[in-house]
């Protein structure tokens, strides 16, 4: 997807139209979809303000003097940035966390990574939990923070549960030593899975594939 | 197989590198399948000396020993084996668990042992079925309530078929319901325990011993009836019954 140039634009409508139907099997809602898709809004921005900008050829929409290059490259981003949050936005709807670090996991990421990826997992909630009792006890005796001045104690806030965190962190250890840790988390046993489950999980990307060859070939 | 008991203390003694010093002679013995209530006020030295049961600090002066067996904390080996019989239930259980799920929690005990497969994995549901939890399995643990997650901690140190179960103020934090239930759950275990408390009804409904812990020194051993009978004992050391409570 990421390799199709621009100009074969009648691939980007195939991959859209593919994104949907994997959306529509997997039962997501497109709203859904669209919303949590919203975090690509800045970025997409900067490219429409592309085709303003550049050299070369120009032409012009109405009153409005375009750069061909800028309009290629711009349109290119849209749609290239669009596609792949919305393929992001399917694989982290469909899959759980869990499942996507045990795939990196099997993708061969340094172990050490998904394993601080899986502890930040486990212990975000705590965390936020904590940092909420400590915004809940400060305003019950009567602090809002409302500018600068107050920097500073948000400022103390945070470092006294970063102290907290790291205390914590070393109760884990402790508790991880006292159950024979030694520097080797259980890896997740492997399962299994049939030919079937593969060619299902495949088929998208096998399907955007022979899109991609296929314009390039025609085209 | 064993006779020996399952906790042995000799004159141990400790100071934390600051100088504080915070074990000053200990002695104590621990017979298999006792249960044993370790009362004292804050700061009296309990933690500290729980976290030489398994050898997490090395002892200065005075030795361990569990089952018949030395802590030596320079001995890697042995230590495992040591913290394989040893299981230490910590206050907070969101210190204790920290795998994405139940399940993997409490296979990581086991696993560090050398458990794997099938093996692993019925010694995983077994130690749910103990604690009652056995549909949990695949939950993460932040989606449990307190008492929950505290029988889960038990359910991982329970995994590694200790010799001996150190808890750490079991009965905090949880409502009335839970805290029968925790009761229930450890009664019911055929397993030496040493319970680190200061919830003295608690210590009287599941420990027929208890001694008590104080300015560093063990200063009484006895039937926990005895002791909590003992107004004057208690007060001298910062212990005292709840308002209304009494021994009949």
């Amino acid at each position: 997807m990421v390799a199709t140039p621009i100009s074969e634009w009648q691939a980007f409508i195939a991959f859209l139209a593919l994104v949907i139907t994997a959306s529509l099997i997997a039962k997501i809602e497109i709203t859904t979809l669209l919303k949590r898709a919203v975090i690509e809004v800045p970025f997409i921005l900067f490219a429409i303000l592309m085709p303003f900008f550049g050299t070369g050829e120009k032409f012009s929409v109405g009153p409005l003097d375009l750069y061909r290059a800028g309009l290629l490259a711009g349109a290119s981003i849209v749609a290239k940035g669009t596609l792949g949050v919305l393929c992001a936005v399917l694989l982290s709807t469909t899959t759980t966390a869990r499942e996507l670090l045990r795939g990196l996991e099997r993708l061969r990421l340094p172990i050490v990574m998904v394993q601080i990826a899986s502890f930040m997992l486990r212990y975000i909630n705590v965390i936020s939990d904590e940092m909420q009792r400590m915004k809940v006890a400060r305003e019950s005796r009567g602090f809002e923070a409302t500018g600068i001045k107050h920097w500073k104690i948000l400022a103390t806030s945070a470092a006294a549960l970063f102290i907290r965190s790291y205390e914590r962190g070393e109760r884990v250890h402790l508790a991880m030593l006292s159950r024979g840790f030694d520097g080797n988390l259980p890896q997740s046993e492997l399962r299994r899975v049939g030919v079937n489950v593969w060619l299902k999980a495949l088929s998208i990307s096998i399907i955007a594939l022979l899109i991609s060859i296929l314009t390039q070939v025609i085209g | 197989m064993t006779t020996a008991p399952s906790l042995v203390i000799t004159n141990l003694a400790f100071a934390y590198p600051d100088g504080n010093q915070a074990l000053y002679g200990v002695n104590l013995i621990v017979n298999q399948g006792e249960r044993v209530a370790l009362l004292g006020p804050n700061g009296a030295g309990k933690t500290t000396l729980v976290l030489h049961m398994n050898g997490i600090h090395p002892a200065m002066q005075g030795e361990i020993s569990i089952a018949g067996q030395i802590v030596d904390a320079k001995d890697k080996e042995a230590l495992k084996r040591i913290r394989s019989k040893v299981g230490i239930v910590f206050q907070d259980p969101d210190d204790q668990l920290f795998m994405p799920t139940v399940g993997e929690d409490i296979a990581f005990g086991p696993y560090n042992m050398g458990k794997r497969g099938a093996e692993l994995d019925a010694i995983v549901d077994q130690a749910l079925a103990q604690v009652g939890m056995s549909e949990f399995k695949d939950r993460p643990p932040h989606h449990l309530s307190f008492g929950q997650r505290r029988r889960i901690a038990v359910a991982t140190v329970l995994a590694m078929k200790p010799e001996i179960l150190v808890m750490d103020e079991p009965s905090s934090n949880l409502d009335p319901a839970s805290r029968r239930e925790l009761a229930d759950i450890l009664r019911a275990l055929d397993v030496t325990i040493v319970m680190v408390t200061h919830d003295l009804p608690y210590a009287y409904e599941l420990c027929e011993r208890a001694v008590i812990l104080s300015g560093g020194i063990i200063v009484a051993d006895s039937s926990t009836e005895s002791i909590l009978k003992n107004a004057d004992l208690l007060a001298s050391h910062r212990l005292e019954l709840p308002v209304g409570f009494s021994l009949s």
